[in-house]
């Protein structure tokens, strides 16, 4: 086997310096009744090219030659092939946590300009060493309010994420909290009114997303007013991380939790990303997740090593402030060598060509009969629109010309069957978008 | 002192400082294709409350600083692809890199979690095989392959036994860990909101069969366990262990994070175990990468698996594959979309470079780990001397009369090349050296090991300051973890005079 550098005579050599007859010897402490006798029943050895072959096979069978209008959390953008070069650097790839610091000062710093950026980002003062994805990062946010207020009841907007908001109901279960949600506005904003209604001095975290899974922006700093009143904390969710070039920071919020898939992560059909809570300084002891510091070595040299361990599993056990030990290193790389890629003007760029290319599509499928904008909130690169029929008979007929149309919002909202969320990135073309346009026309043209 | 060190030599490399003090305005290492649709104003488009000019202190780079710099800090890392790595509980075996390749393919990179399912077929089928192989490897009944890591797999695992308890009628408040075990499993059980109760290890390391016996009262939930336990050894009561927890309707967790001692030699699903999870990262060879990302698949017996978490891979007729997600009795979701896919397309890749070939695997595992001990017993106290598996528990008790401990041998490994074991866990152990090398590593690797870990001893005897104060040849010497912790500095700033615009 290719991966075994061992002969079988040095196999026998070592079998003998350590005084056993055969290998089967080195597992009699298996009862014997419970060992294997015979092979396990799996497919191969393969070699190399054979396992290429199956995967090539495999991805022909997924969406190739498709163009997609999907967003909904995980977003298309421009990559370079500088990340991935450096990713694949074996020393990057195939190292462990950096427990051991002296010889992990690579991770180590990259892991500090990863929690800069994430922090000059967000506005926020201190962020982690990443968490999971978006998802967790957000379920995660609400323990850390509830253990910084001390209080159980969680209102979440029903325009953060679905699937977000599943995550948190099921870590939210057995931990004893109180999952509301909150409705949106008819510009598709959380609706202030309803919140205020329910916002009393029980409330640990007021949750939202923004932009939020309707494309609407929402009014972070109007909100945190409104949250701070009765003492809970404002946590705001980010799916779409190059917003953020555009967009004011949450620096008003008090919890940051983000995906960072955007930035220079492939969708690789939902995972592996890069979550990360970004918060204030006072609250860092209650933050999960490792973190780097800066410090000095015994010849007074700068140096990097994880820190504030005294919060995580492996020396607190059961009164950790989180469970979690792996995180997302090796993505929270990517996204430190992308943004440090895109640097200043590149994300600035980046996010305009978004908001100016959303922007032409919307004015595009508004010419439709039929279609129109659905919320009238502020949006970065996804919007809703309301079409005359519904979304799913529309895809399956986009589908037969090549396009993934648009997220059915009627999925998770039944409210809204004939919603569609549309996304539109840097990476989606002008002709793109008018055959997108024009074959949603001629489906709409067709009798039901 | 250089001539007893054989398997590495000083070399120069690179000083390099943050990215941020390289900024400098005007400098860009991405440039975007032109703008194909009219621009708009952003200030227009979003309205002056929501608009940012930039982002403040980002930095402002060529791509070949970028490249420069990146490569520079991989260089003050140490590696699997540089040598041996033997931090026990960690398996830190080779990454393929065929596994990078196919992971990264057109139409396997390039997929979207909502795309029509009609165009997901080919990622249903590699979701689907991997289940297989699993299932196959562990001999359990169902798998989710959801969790994306291992302390998300346990808590997975701890929701699937709270929701089989609470269909029976009650949760059940407790659940039992050993002494031994990893810190993830008592911060998870608090996350499924059971109490913890900790149990004591008898003399040689494994359960005390009859203490259990007491211990499993009606309120215990399960017990997790780490099979082989964290001294690397077999837990050889088990099935007694089973029954005991059966015979008072308590399951048997297993946690799979050595699970790279059993495949292809022994099943769990064959030894009583209700519900596991794997460490893909581990066992199955998909990059550590500095941390993350993991896979934590779930793997457990028929009856639990109406719990699993959403979605769920579930085959129709004429071979059609989809994710379902409504399930009655479900656990919920864990994660967003379907699982850590890109890990558990490496995972399958490596699987199918071995197929059965992978007991081949544990085995060379096992004897490079019996191998170590063989040499090492009696250079280093052996606390512990039932048969090992695929790693080995040390104590410094020898090197403690000279005041050397197990993180001053561990420092000193550096030096001699290697990156150093696994320190002071497992608990139970004072002082321990817990040691895994896995299967890649040749014999010629773990003679310089053996070597580099003797000559240690014999400086812990004759110059015990050089081993107190090691490492010597590395860039930083040994950090001020208490200042950092206490005056913690999380994130660069700006200094006074380069912050004169702000």
């Amino acid at each position: 086997m290719r991966y075994l550098p061992k002969s079988p005579t040095e196999r026998q050599q070592m079998l003998a310096a350590i005084g056993a007859k055969s290998i089967e010897e080195l597992f009699s402490s298996i009862p014997e009744r419970y060992r294997l006798h015979e092979a396990l029943k799996l497919s191969g050895p393969f070699s190399e090219a054979e396992v290429i072959q199956y995967f090539k096979e495999r991805a022909a069978e997924n969406s190739v030659g498709y163009t997609s209008f999907l967003g909904a959390g995980v977003y298309n953008h421009l990559r370079s092939v500088i990340t991935d070069t450096i990713l694949q650097r074996g020393e990057f790839l195939t190292s462990y946590t950096p427990y051991q610091a002296e010889i992990s000062q690579g991770t180590l710093q990259a892991i500090f300009e990863f929690q800069t950026l994430m922090c000059q980002l967000t506005g926020q003062e201190v962020a982690n060493a990443s968490m999971y994805d978006g998802s967790t990062a957000t379920t995660e946010a609400v323990l850390m309010a509830e253990r910084l207020t001390g209080r159980r009841r969680i209102l979440i907007a029903r325009s953060v994420h679905p699937e977000y908001r599943d995550v948190l109901k099921t870590y939210a279960k057995n931990s004893g909290l109180q999952v509301e949600e909150v409705g949106y506005a008819a510009d598709g904003t959380l609706d202030a009114t309803a919140l205020r209604a329910v916002l009393k001095d029980d409330v640990a975290a007021v949750v939202v997303q923004s932009p939020n899974f309707f494309g609407a922006i929402e009014p972070v700093a109007a909100l945190a007013d409104i949250a701070h009143v009765p003492g809970a904390l404002l946590i705001v969710a980010i799916t779409e991380g190059v917003s953020l070039g555009a967009l004011r920071p949450p620096a008003e919020a008090d919890i940051v939790a983000m995906e960072g898939q955007s930035f220079g992560l492939p969708p690789s059909y939902g995972g592996p990303f890069a979550g990360v809570i970004a918060s204030r300084d006072k609250f860092v002891r209650q933050m999960p997740g490792r973190l780097a510091g800066q410090t000095t070595d015994s010849e007074g040299r700068s140096g990097f090593v994880l820190t504030l361990a005294t919060r995580e599993q492996h020396i607190r056990r059961e009164k950790a402030t989180s469970n979690i030990c792996t995180n997302q290193a090796l993505c929270a790389l990517a996204v430190t060598v992308h943004l440090t890629l895109l640097g200043k003007e590149g994300l600035r760029e980046m996010a305009h060509q978004n908001l100016s290319k959303a922007r032409f599509a919307l004015a595009e499928l508004e010419k439709i009969p039929g279609v129109r904008r659905a919320f009238s909130a502020p949006f970065f690169n996804e919007f809703t629109v309301e079409l005359p029929r519904s979304v799913k008979l529309v895809n399956a007929q986009l589908m037969r010309e090549k396009i993934v149309g648009p997220y059915v919002l009627g999925t998770a909202y039944p409210e809204l069957t004939k919603h569609a969320l549309v996304c539109v990135t840097e990476t989606t073309t002008r002709s793109e978008i008018e055959r997108f346009a024009t074959a949603l026309r001629r489906v709409l043209e067709q009798p039901l | 002192m250089t001539d007893r060190i054989k398997k590495a030599s000083r070399h120069t490399n690179q000083n390099e400082g943050l990215i941020f003090e390289k900024s400098s305005p005007g400098k860009r290492a991405f440039e975007l294709p032109p703008l194909d649709v009219p621009a708009v104003d952003p200030a227009k488009a979003l309205g002056a409350n929501h608009r940012r000019e930039g982002v403040d202190g980002f930095p402002e780079v060529s791509e070949i600083e970028v490249l420069r710099h990146f490569t520079r800090l991989s260089t003050w890392n140490y590696a699997i692809d540089l040598g041996m790595y033997p931090l026990g509980s960690c398996t830190m075996k080779y990454n393929p890199r065929v596994n990078e390749f196919v992971a990264r393919l057109d139409g396997i990179a390039t997929e979207h979690p909502y795309q029509p399912q009609d165009l997901s077929q080919g990622c249903f089928k590699i979701l689907r095989l991997l289940e297989q192989c699993l299932l196959e490897i562990t001999g359990m009944d169902a798998v989710t392959l959801q969790p994306a890591a291992g302390a998300q797999g346990e808590l997975t695992g701890l929701l699937l036994i709270r929701a089989y308890h609470e269909k029976k009628g009650a949760p059940r408040k407790k659940v039992l860990i050993p002494d031994s075990a990893h810190g993830t499993n008592p911060a998870t059980a608090v996350i499924a909101g059971y109490e913890v109760e900790n149990i004591k290890s008898e003399s040689h390391g494994q359960i005390d069969v009859e203490k259990l016996r007491d211990q499993v009262t009606p309120d215990v939930a399960a017990l997790m366990i780490t099979n082989p336990s964290t001294l690397g050894i077999f837990e050889q009561n088990i099935p007694r262990i089973a029954e005991i927890l059966h015979a008072k309707g308590a399951l048997l967790y297993m946690d799979g994070a050595n699970m790279n001692a059993l495949a292809g030699v022994t099943r769990p699903g064959d030894f009583g175990v209700d519900v596991m999870h794997l460490n893909l990262h581990k066992t199955f060879s998909t990059p550590h990468g500095g941390g993350g990302p993991g896979a934590g698949p779930v793997a457990m017996k028929k009856f639990l698996e109406p719990f699993r978490p959403v979605p769920i891979l579930v085959e129709k007729e004429g071979g059609r594959l989809t994710l379902e997600t409504v399930r009655p009795d479900s656990i919920g979701r864990v994660k967003a979309f379907s699982g850590n896919f890109g890990v558990l397309v490496r995972a399958l890749a490596y699987i199918l470079a071995y197929g059965p070939g992978v007991r081949q695997a544990t085995e060379d595992a096992v004897l490079n780990a019996n191998y170590i001990r063989k040499h090492l017993e009696g250079v280093f106290d052996l606390p512990y001397s039932l048969p090992s598996m695929h790693e080995v528990v040390f104590s410094d008790a020898l090197q403690k009369k000279n005041a050397v401990n197990t993180m001053d041998i561990a420092k000193r490994l550096i030096d001699y090349g290697f990156h150093p074991y696994t320190t002071a866990f497992p608990l139970i152990v004072p002082g321990a050296l817990m040691i895994e090398p896995t299967e890649s590593e040749s014999k010629e690797e773990c003679d310089l090991f053996i070597d580099a870990m003797k000559s240690i001893a014999a400086e812990a005897a004759t110059t015990p300051e050089l081993v107190k104060t090691a490492p010597h040849t590395t860039r930083v010497r040994r950090l001020d973890e208490v200042a950092a912790a206490r005056k913690p500095v999380l994130r660069w700033k700006p200094s006074a005079k380069s912050n004169t615009a702000d």
